[in-house]
């Protein structure tokens, strides 16, 4: 019993421990912006291998994820004889929700579980330490470049989803399914609100690049640099950015559109 | 050297296609119309009842969206509902006798204002108050003068 309740209080110390190392190293990438900035040709290497890369898998995605709810769509609402309104369904739940947040989880899958093993395996080959012993801070050179280019391309390739979503929708709806094309691009326009919904969107995921990105390269950077533990924080970093976006879309979202 | 500047290109492709699809969403997708705000403006009237009118509803005149309600507020001392609307500035000839009524658009549809220029030579301005309004139906009340008023008929005849 008593074993117990000391295990259970070295797992809460150890979180708390965490979560005040995660904190600190935050604040040294935020701290390190100014440096990045005058450098961009790092910034420039980090959005290649941050954004460009995810690009198909997020355009691709959000085609798929549009002619879906196109199909579901149109077989709901037609029982109701409101095929209309599927170009405004379509694009509310893609800009609000499903934009934001299935953006994020396959940017989780695809960018912060690739940085976390790139991390980690320079941690494990003592690349970190060798730069310091070179005097040269492998947060400023290493984390805080692929920190904002992850804040830079989330929000553009949820951008990306919406729009290439919207069109999939279009391409099952109109082009398929014989929906009206005035009036699928009509109620859209009177639906949705750039404020209301578009710039909330984009908030949503800022924050979300802004927290997968945290928790990616404190993982790797936390993590204990053998080739288990490498493998151990990148499922980390999948699992928790997962836990983080939903709980987190959650909280926004009452945010956002609870008083509607 | 070559790669760097093909890493260049594809970032750069990259960013404009994002900043191109944020562009799509706010004008394709969505009702952004400008920068209407500063070239617009602002009518009330009070209504008896404004129904589930709601702030952004679209204001009509014979069916062309000419503006948005802005605010809906109750006057505590007539107890009238005080609603705000902002009116596009091109659409600047509406008389001083407009008549203002809340519809509704089909069987279940939002409500919206719908205003009716009337003939005088005097013109709506900022701030100005439409004094001729009718409220919006509610359902009930209407079921409710129906029953009573057959009611009504039912005891004229035992008469």
């Amino acid at each position: 019993m008593i074993e117990l309740l000391r295990q259970l209080g070295e797992k809460t110390r150890h979180s708390f421990a965490k979560l005040g190392r995660g904190s600190f190293f935050l604040m040294q990438i935020i701290m390190g912006t100014m440096d990045v900035l005058r450098r961009p040709a790092l910034l420039s290497k980090q959005l290649y291998s941050i954004g460009v890369l995810s690009f198909f898998l997020i355009s691709i995605s959000g085609l798929f994820v549009g002619m879906v709810l196109g199909l579901q769509g149109y077989y709901i609402l037609s029982n109701f004889g409101a095929d209309e309104a599927l170009g405004v369904m379509v694009a509310t739940s893609l800009v609000r929700e499903l934009g934001p947040v299935v953006g994020a989880l396959l940017f989780a899958g695809r960018a912060g579980s690739a940085l976390t093993a790139e991390i980690g395996l320079m941690k494990a080959t003592e690349q970190l330490s060798g730069m310091e012993m070179m005097a040269i801070d492998p947060i400023k050179r290493i984390m805080t470049p692929r920190f904002l280019a992850g804040i830079i391309s989330l929000p553009l390739l949820t951008a990306l989803f919406s729009s290439v979503g919207v069109l999939g929708g279009h391409l099952v709806g109109v082009e398929m399914l014989g929906v009206d094309e005035g009036s699928y691009w009509a109620q859209m326009h009177a639906g949705l609100d750039v404020y209301d919904d578009i710039l909330n969107g984009v908030i949503k995921s800022v924050v979300f690049g802004f927290v997968i990105l945290w928790i990616a390269l404190f993982e790797g950077y936390d993590a204990i640099p053998t080739s288990e533990g490498v493998s151990r924080a990148t499922t980390r970093t999948v699992v928790n950015s997962a836990f983080a976006i939903l709980g987190l879309d959650f909280i926004l979202t009452a945010l956002m559109f609870g008083d509607i | 050297m070559g790669n760097t500047v093909k890493q260049d290109t594809l970032v750069g492709l990259f960013v404009a296609i994002g900043i191109g699809s944020l562009f799509f969403m706010a004008m394709q997708i969505s009702n952004f119309s400008g920068f209407s705000d500063e070239k617009s403006y602002t009518i009330s009237a009070a209504f008896e009842n404004s129904g589930g009118l709601k702030v952004k509803s679209p204001v009509v005149v014979g069916g062309v969206r000419v503006g948005r309600v802005i605010a809906i507020t109750l006057d505590q001392k007539k107890f009238q509902s005080v609603v705000k609307m902002k009116i596009e500035a091109q659409y600047n000839q509406l008389p001083e006798d407009t008549t203002a009524s809340i519809f509704t658009a089909g069987l279940l549809g939002e409500q919206y204002v719908s205003l009716e220029p009337g003939g005088m030579d005097d013109l709506l301005s900022d701030n100005s108050m439409i004094e001729i309004t009718q409220s919006a139906l509610v359902l009930e009340e209407i079921i409710g003068q129906f029953l009573f008023k057959d009611k009504d008929a039912d005891s004229a005849k035992k008469e």
